[in-house]
């Protein structure tokens, strides 16, 4: 079978959702020569009316993704580093994902902001670093951080299928992640339809994106002592909470890896339902960045504030010792 | 109503409609039938009709925080405006957006925005979605004095001019930024800043029907024709307050002198001065019972259901989890 690389599964994404749906474009700078390469090969395919190379411009692109998808179109924005959604943040929770609601219905902003290479990628320090899926969580908007290339194909095509706005955050942590896949066999994966990576009967790991390699290995690191299940949730928001319940059902333990800030973050919001709702043998641990932590640029200390596999193996003890 | 025709008459129905709508809103304001207040449009009636009267049904527009002139000068139904600012199931958007997101897509009205400068982006993309359909449908965003500040906007304009959109560009310079002339707030001159993109960048008076409609004309010809788009500074003033809140805050940013030379160029007196008597009079009293119809509509229409206060809230259906505790 085939290999499949996370960045040619959302290549490949784009490619089939441009070739089978005529509304779909893709835009953002530097894509006609794929400067990401996440976008190779579209512009010879597609022509400059589907692969449009925008200026700088983050805010009239975002804008304008909005206007064209309010006019029947798909766009699909690809934003080069995390922190331009900073710059877009009015566009994209301000307008696209309050268009719906405040016009009682008559709009659809199908838009997905696509994100490679999210998060930390050591050396390109504090604006460059970020990785903040919480943030459109938080508002409400669907934001989406696969793990796997299969789940970065599958996902990334229901993103632009979808009517609402989508965040696709691609981790660079994940970018090199790959494959041995069938690729007759990809297809879409639902929002909101997390996944069990592994199963187990001790303790559940939720994670998402690169971190649920770290949770794999830590699963394998401990498989003597702790039977660890690995939930990934895929979609941060909506969140799979009843494949989680289900699988605290079997485990009674729970353990959240978090690449986002603590205060405020995705281990918060799963720590805290979990807290509301389900029967916990332990109380529940997480792993995060510190609170409102900027990534410094020496690569020792990008480490230091990122989550790593031994916090999580601690975490995962700490949770069996109730 | 349908969209402003563009003859004396249509003109002229077109800015005492909008006064009219609006003298009776702010009396609905005050009476606590619309609430959060409004950003009353009197005084600038002549932008919206002279140059939504250039439009056909299938071009779009979009808006701002002062928006009503403009919904109901592109067609808008002035019981549903009114029912929406009233906060009812039965507004355009049934109660969901209030006045400063009113929209009616089937009239392509892509909705009035509150944030100042957003809208000239989304028209960008909603003029070169319309290219890529086809055709020769054109998007017209009106905005501020204000606006021309926000960053977002010229690069919006860098966009439409680069790739030869069919945009109208529409500023309303009534002078003011809430309380902030345009002497302090703009460096250089409005039309400089479309010039500096290379579209044609006029300035007409703001306050003449005629004289907007003519310029916007040209505008959206062009636009039609493929030679992209225009700017089109008109030059107005606001003869009631910047928001409603003012009526009872009562910020002191001009003088009683200014207003009262300011209400003397009045939009409804000089395109009422072309129609004789007996037709202007026809008008205002097919108005008055238009308005009365509306008013009627708007307060005797029902509250939405607070169950479904996050109806619509994604076009999937998609329900939020509620927040109240259990
Ligand atoms: C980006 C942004 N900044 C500030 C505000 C608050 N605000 C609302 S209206 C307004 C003044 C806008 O002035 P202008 O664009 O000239 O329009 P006008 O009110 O005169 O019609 C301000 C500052 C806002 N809504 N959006």
């Amino acid at each position: 079978m085939p290999w499949l690389s996370y960045q040619k599964a959302l290549n490949r994404a784009l490619g089939d959702e441009l070739a089978r749906d005529p509304a779909v474009f893709v835009l953002g700078e530097d894509v006609r020569v794929a400067v990401s390469t996440v976008t190779a090969g579209l512009f010879k395919r597609f022509g400059p009316d589907r692969v449009l190379d925008t200026p700088l411009s983050e805010q009239a692109f975002t804008g304008f993704a909005t206007g064209a998808a309010l006019s029947g179109r798909r766009p699909v924005i690809e934003f080069q580093i995390p922190a331009l959604l900073y710059l877009a943040f009015e566009q994209i929770v301000n307008q696209a994902h309050k268009f719906s609601l405040m016009t009682g219905g008559q709009a659809r902003v199908p838009v997905t902001y696509l994100v490679p290479g999210s998060g930390s990628k050591t050396g390109w320090a504090g604006q460059h670093s970020d990785h903040p899926y919480a943030l459109f969580a938080h508002a409400g908007v669907k934001t989406v951080v696969p793990a796997t290339p299969e789940d970065a194909y599958g996902l990334l095509t229901t993103a632009i299928r979808d009517d609402d706005p989508v965040v696709v955050f691609a981790p660079a942590a994940a970018l090199t992640a790959r494959v041995d896949v069938d690729f007759a066999r990809l297809g879409p994966v639902p929002l909101g339809v997390g996944r069990v990576h592994r199963e187990g009967g001790d303790v559940t790991v939720v994670a998402v994106g690169h971190l649920v390699h770290d949770a794999l290995a830590v699963a394998e690191e401990l498989a003597g002592d702790v039977s660890v299940e690995v939930f990934d949730p895929r979609t941060a928001y909506p969140f799979d909470w009843d494949g989680l319940a289900a699988s605290v059902a079997k485990t009674g333990r729970l353990v959240v890896v978090d690449d986002s800030n603590r205060m405020c973050g995705l281990a918060a919001e799963v720590v805290a339902t979990a807290a509301e709702r389900f029967d916990l043998l332990a109380p529940p641990v997480r792993v995060t960045r510190p609170d409102g932590a900027v990534v410094p640029f020496a690569p020792a200390l990008d480490r230091a504030v990122q989550p790593d596999r031994a916090q999580l193996a601690a975490a995962v003890l700490k949770a069996l010792k109730h | 109503m349908t969209r402003a025709p563009d003859t004396d008459a249509g003109l002229y129905r077109a800015v005492r409609l909008i006064r009219r709508f609006e003298e009776r809103a702010v009396e609905l304001v005050r009476s606590g039938d619309v609430v959060g207040g409004i950003h009353p449009y009197t005084g600038q009636e002549a932008i919206a009709a002279g140059v939504c009267a250039a439009l056909r049904e299938d071009d779009v527009i979009t808006s701002t925080h002062r928006g009503h002139g403009h919904v109901l000068a592109k067609g808008a139904d002035p019981g549903r405006v009114l029912a929406e600012l009233a906060g009812r199931a039965t507004g355009l958007n049934r109660g969901r957006g209030g006045s400063m997101h009113a929209a009616d897509f089937g009239l392509g009205i892509l909705g009035a925005n509150a944030i100042v400068g957003a809208n000239g982006a989304i028209t960008a993309g909603a003029a070169w979605a319309a290219r890529q359909e086809g055709g020769d449908r054109v998007a017209v965003s009106f905005f501020g004095d204000g606006a021309v500040n926000q960053g977002v906007l010229l690069e919006a304009f860098n966009l439409a001019a680069l790739w030869r959109l069919p945009v109208l560009f529409v500023c309303e310079n009534n002078g003011y930024a809430t309380t902030l002339t345009v002497a302090d707030g703009v460096a250089g001159t409005i039309t400089g800043r479309g010039a500096a993109f290379g579209m044609p960048s006029v300035t007409v008076d703001g306050m003449d029907p005629r004289a907007v409609l003519g310029a916007a004309r040209e505008a959206v010809d062009r636009a039609r024709a493929g030679d992209g788009p225009s700017l089109v500074e008109c030059v107005t003033y606001r003869f009631d307050a910047h928001h409603t809140w003012e009526h009872k805050a009562r910020p002191r940013y001009r003088t009683e002198e200014e207003v009262r030379s300011g209400r003397e160029r009045d939009p409804v007196v000089i395109q009422g001065a072309r129609l004789a008597d007996p037709e202007r009079e026809l008008v205002d009293a097919e108005v008055e019972a238009a308005l009365a119809d509306a008013v009627a509509f708007a307060l005797g229409s029902p509250h939405p259901d607070p169950v479904g206060a996050l109806d619509f809230l994604y076009a999937t259906g998609m329900r939020a989890r509620p927040g109240g505790g259990g």
